[in-house]
């Protein structure tokens, strides 16, 4: 049987598609709502400090952010293929790096709340 | 023994725009690219938790970046192709989760509809736990 790395590449897309369908609209809808100047009581420094500051919630936002940058970096490489740009390995290997990269960043930012 | 060929291959030009060719074609561009403005968006978030480590001062700050115009309308942007992702999302759960009970399938709308059912839930129990009514 050949060996592929596709699992490795959509288990995560998958994943993140899913968990982006179920959650990301109504946290833009939050973050909207801030934006528009009445921002929910839990965007309040001390609330979201405090709620932000539980392991269990770190643990959740950095799965949250590392499925949904990993989901959209693999639609963005297949987009590309879709739109003509055959270099599909430096593609992946940029997209999947950035999602890497965010996902990176908020657990070094986390683990400084 | 083998003759030399001298014919010029045809190579087909990759281009993009077949995607003008149908309008389905469109709308799965357009589904793709809600991966851009996710994308984005999350980043922004990152953004934000980088504010919340550093104290309320940085925090009000990532408060009143929010606040500009360009943002708002990112921020609209970035919604409607949040909903229009999960739309599509929920609507292919059939086609990736089919349910067979004895010897029938579970018809596709109850599979869509279960996924849009608890999404629905889960987007007012969050904007409720977060206080925003």
């Amino acid at each position: 049987m050949a060996v592929s790395n596709k699992p490795i590449v959509w288990g995560p897309f998958a994943a993140g598609g899913t968990l982006t369908a179920f959650l990301t609209p109504v946290l833009v809808l939050l973050t909207l709502l801030a934006a528009l100047g009445h921002a929910p009581d839990l965007l309040a420094y001390d609330r979201l400090h405090a709620f932000a500051g539980h392991w269990l919630v770190k643990l959740a936002l950095a799965g949250t952010v590392f499925l949904s940058l990993w989901s959209a970096a693999h639609r963005l490489r297949i987009t590309c293929y879709d739109l003509g740009i055959r270099a599909d390995t430096w593609v992946a290997a940029i997209v999947y790096a950035g999602a890497l990269a965010g996902s990176g960043a908020a657990v070094l930012y986390l683990a400084r709340i | 023994m083998a003759e030399e060929v001298k014919r010029k291959p045809y190579v087909r030009p990759v281009t993009s725009e077949w995607i003008f060719r149908h309008p389905r074609y469109i709308r799965y561009m357009v589904r793709e690219f809600s991966c851009l403005f996710i994308g984005a968006w999350t980043l922004l978030m990152v953004w934000g938790l980088k504010q919340l480590a550093q104290g309320p001062q940085a925090w009000a700050a990532f408060l009143e970046l929010l606040q500009h115009p360009v943002s708002i309308a990112f921020h609209l942007a970035a919604l409607a192709f949040a909903v229009y992702h999960s739309v599509t999302w929920f609507n292919l759960t059939p086609k990736a989760l089919p349910v067979q009970r004895g010897e029938a399938f579970v018809p596709d709308g109850a599979i869509s509809g279960a996924h849009f059912a608890v999404w629905a839930v889960l987007s007012l129990a969050v904007l409720f736990l977060a206080g925003a009514f």
